[in-house]
């Protein structure tokens, strides 16, 4: 009697939708926060404006695709082009810093993100623009009913971060870029060009943030401040899973993500972000290196 | 942060001339007095301009107590700042009539509460950590503010009106813009003193020594954490005092002051002035408001100043990283 009432008191097909949402949300957040700990693992930079980089990406969409209509080239046209961005914004602000204190690049890359959100709000207006769907399925799974689309963002999340994982692995400048991640001197003694190889993991890092912008817009509205939300989970999500750790970090975004779409069974989503907060403080106090890492002895 | 070499002894001549100490404290005599003049010379929009600029600079030089004396960069000051103003806010709206005193004192109180919070735990970490925390916390106390609407008046914030400057049994007079001026002013230089007064007593000393190498001050023998900990108490307790003054000129509290984007400016203003200076950060928010009010001036109000001024921050930190008042550093702190 007890325990029915107990069962029945949960909202379990509210559970099942979150649950999908919760790991749709974190795939995203996967995509994102990877290129951050790409970045911040190679060159210990905290890098502020990844926000920035996901909204712009998710502009160039709504542009390309007002202008030719067609969404899968939009998000290849965002991918380069926020790469591209990225690639000069390493060149003009992170290069001369190299060397420097890592607070140094939190700062110059708070700068870049105050010009990037500025310009947009500058370029753009302050309305929110909508990405349309590539396409409006629905499917019906039990008696849940679930758009294709965000299966669809979750399964092309997944093959991104997986082909980037693949590349890492076994491509040859994915070798060059692991060895630069642990020794840049000794990768620079075997003839790696070091200077070129953050440039490029910082292009890599920037073109994943547009592409989860392009990717992310037709479920929110696209707007000038979309970025600094994303990039406060995306640091909750780097440091939660270990700074540097990429399979940290695509666990930790599925788990805060899903934590978030639980808490917003009760709460406004906007009270929803607090348990992330949480999650990240108790992290912090109690295993600083992450939670998805072995103890260091 | 690397240290500079000690400076060289000056030449005995001037030595015999003019102490350093006459220098100061001549040039302290010089700046306040223009900054007491000026209310009587400037407009009306300049006076407020000025104000402002004081209360930016007094946010901007409680973060300089972390950032350029302890090494630890916070971006979690907005919520000390906002904390203050609502904490002001509480007290002008519970109390009638309002007090300045009970304003200031909750202010303090609320922002000291909330900075030893965040001290207690966001100190355990360091640098990049530090940083992120702090923001994170900062985060927290916006979303609470911003969603718990019948207390704290939600996204539209409260409006209250401002106390008289009074002293309880002896005078009280309403406050006018020369008023407010000269009251933030010499709220701001006792500040300036005071923290002048922390930094060069051996507190003072131990945190700069946290700054330059932290393992050997923890192998010295002093409580590392506990320093830390009381820094971002001072830090966050004069943070407050510059919300309460913030609110009282402005006459609204609203969470968008807890947003980390202000923890920013005032690092910031921090950067462009001069870190470690103290007198820095004030001159960089002066700066940064000036050439604020310039660009708007010139393009418009539309005009999207921060781009320009973000550029100027990252030349900044790339080619003149001491700031503005970066080759007086040592001689300030002398």
């Amino acid at each position: 009697m007890e325990l029915t009432a107990i069962l029945n008191a949960i909202p379990w097909d509210q559970i099942l939708i979150q649950t999908v949402n919760g790991i749709v949300t974190g795939m995203i957040l996967a995509l994102i926060a990877s290129g951050l700990t790409l970045i911040f693992g190679i060159m210990d930079v905290v890098n502020f404006a990844h926000g920035e980089l996901f909204m712009l990406g998710a502009y160039i969409g709504v542009v390309v695709l007002a202008t030719t209509g067609n969404f899968w080239l939009a998000l290849l046209i965002a991918t380069l082009v926020v790469a591209l961005l990225g690639a000069a914004i390493q060149i003009a602000t992170l290069r001369p810093l190299l060397g420097r204190d890592p607070l140094t690049t939190i700062l110059a890359t708070f700068g870049v993100s105050l010009i990037l959100q500025n310009y947009a709000l500058w370029q753009f207006g302050p309305v929110a623009r909508k990405i349309q769907e590539p396409f409006t399925g629905h499917f019906t799974f039990f008696y849940l009913e679930y758009p294709w689309y965000r299966i669809m963002i979750a399964g092309l999340s997944a093959a991104i971060i997986g082909g980037f994982w693949l590349f890492l692995k076994y491509g040859k400048y994915g070798i060059w870029i692991r060895a630069t991640t642990q020794d840049r001197v000794m990768a620079q003694a075997m003839g790696i060009p070091v200077p070129l190889v953050h440039t490029a993991a910082f292009a890599l890092g920037a073109g994943m943030a547009a592409a989860s912008g392009v990717l992310f817009g037709p479920l929110v509205g696209v707007n000038h401040t979309m970025g600094l939300d994303w990039v406060l989970k995306a640091f909750i999500v780097v440091v939660v899973g270990g700074m540097g750790n990429l399979g940290g970090s695509i666990a930790a975004a599925i788990f805060i993500s899903l934590l978030e779409a639980y808490a917003s069974i009760w709460v406004s989503p906007a009270q929803a972000v607090i348990v992330s907060f949480i999650v990240l403080i108790l992290t912090l106090l109690f295993r600083p290196t992450g939670l998805f890492v072995p103890t260091p002895k | 942060m690397t240290t500079a070499p000690l400076d060289k002894p000056m030449p005995l001549k001037r030595r015999a001339l003019l102490s350093h100490s006459m220098v100061f404290w001549l040039g302290f005599a010089v700046v306040m007095a223009l900054l007491i003049v000026a209310p009587l010379v400037l407009s009306e929009f300049w006076r407020r301009f000025l104000t402002e600029v004081l209360i930016w600079g007094l946010l901007a030089m409680s973060s300089d107590l972390l950032i350029g004396y302890t090494g630890m960069v916070s971006f979690g000051h907005s919520a000390f700042f906002g904390l203050g103003m609502y904490g002001a806010a509480a007290a002008l709206l519970m109390f009638s009539p309002p007090s300045l005193w009970l304003a200031l004192g909750f202010g303090l109180v609320a922002s000291a509460v909330i900075a030893l919070f965040v001290a207690y735990f966001s100190t355990r970490l360091r640098d990049i950590y530090f940083a992120i925390t702090t923001l994170i916390f900062s985060q927290i106390f916006y979303v609470i503010i911003f969603t718990w609407t019948e207390v704290t008046g939600g996204e539209n914030g409260l409006n209250f009106r401002r106390p008289p400057l009074a002293i309880p049994g002896l005078f009280s007079v309403p406050f006018n813009s020369e008023t407010m001026h000269w009251f933030v002013l010499a709220v701001v230089t006792a500040s300036y003193l005071i923290l002048r007064r922390i930094t060069q007593s051996p507190f003072g000393m131990v945190l700069q020594s946290i700054r330059e190498n932290e393992p050997r001050t923890r192998a010295i023998g002093y409580p590392v954490e506990r320093y830390k900990i009381v820094a971002v108490m001072l830090s966050g307790l004069f943070a407050g005092l510059a919300g309460v003054l913030y609110a009282i000129q402005n006459r609204f509290a609203a969470p968008d002051f807890i947003f980390f984007l202000v923890s920013g400016e005032a690092v910031i203003f921090n950067v462009m002035g001069g870190i470690g200076t103290l007198v820095g950060p004030i001159v960089g928010a002066g700066f940064f408001q000036l050439m604020r009010e310039l660009l708007s001036r010139l393009f418009g109000d539309q005009f999207p100043y921060l781009i320009p001024l973000g550029v100027v921050f990252i030349v900044m930190i790339i080619f003149l990283p001491q700031g503005l008042l970066g080759f007086a550093r040592r001689w300030l702190n002398r």
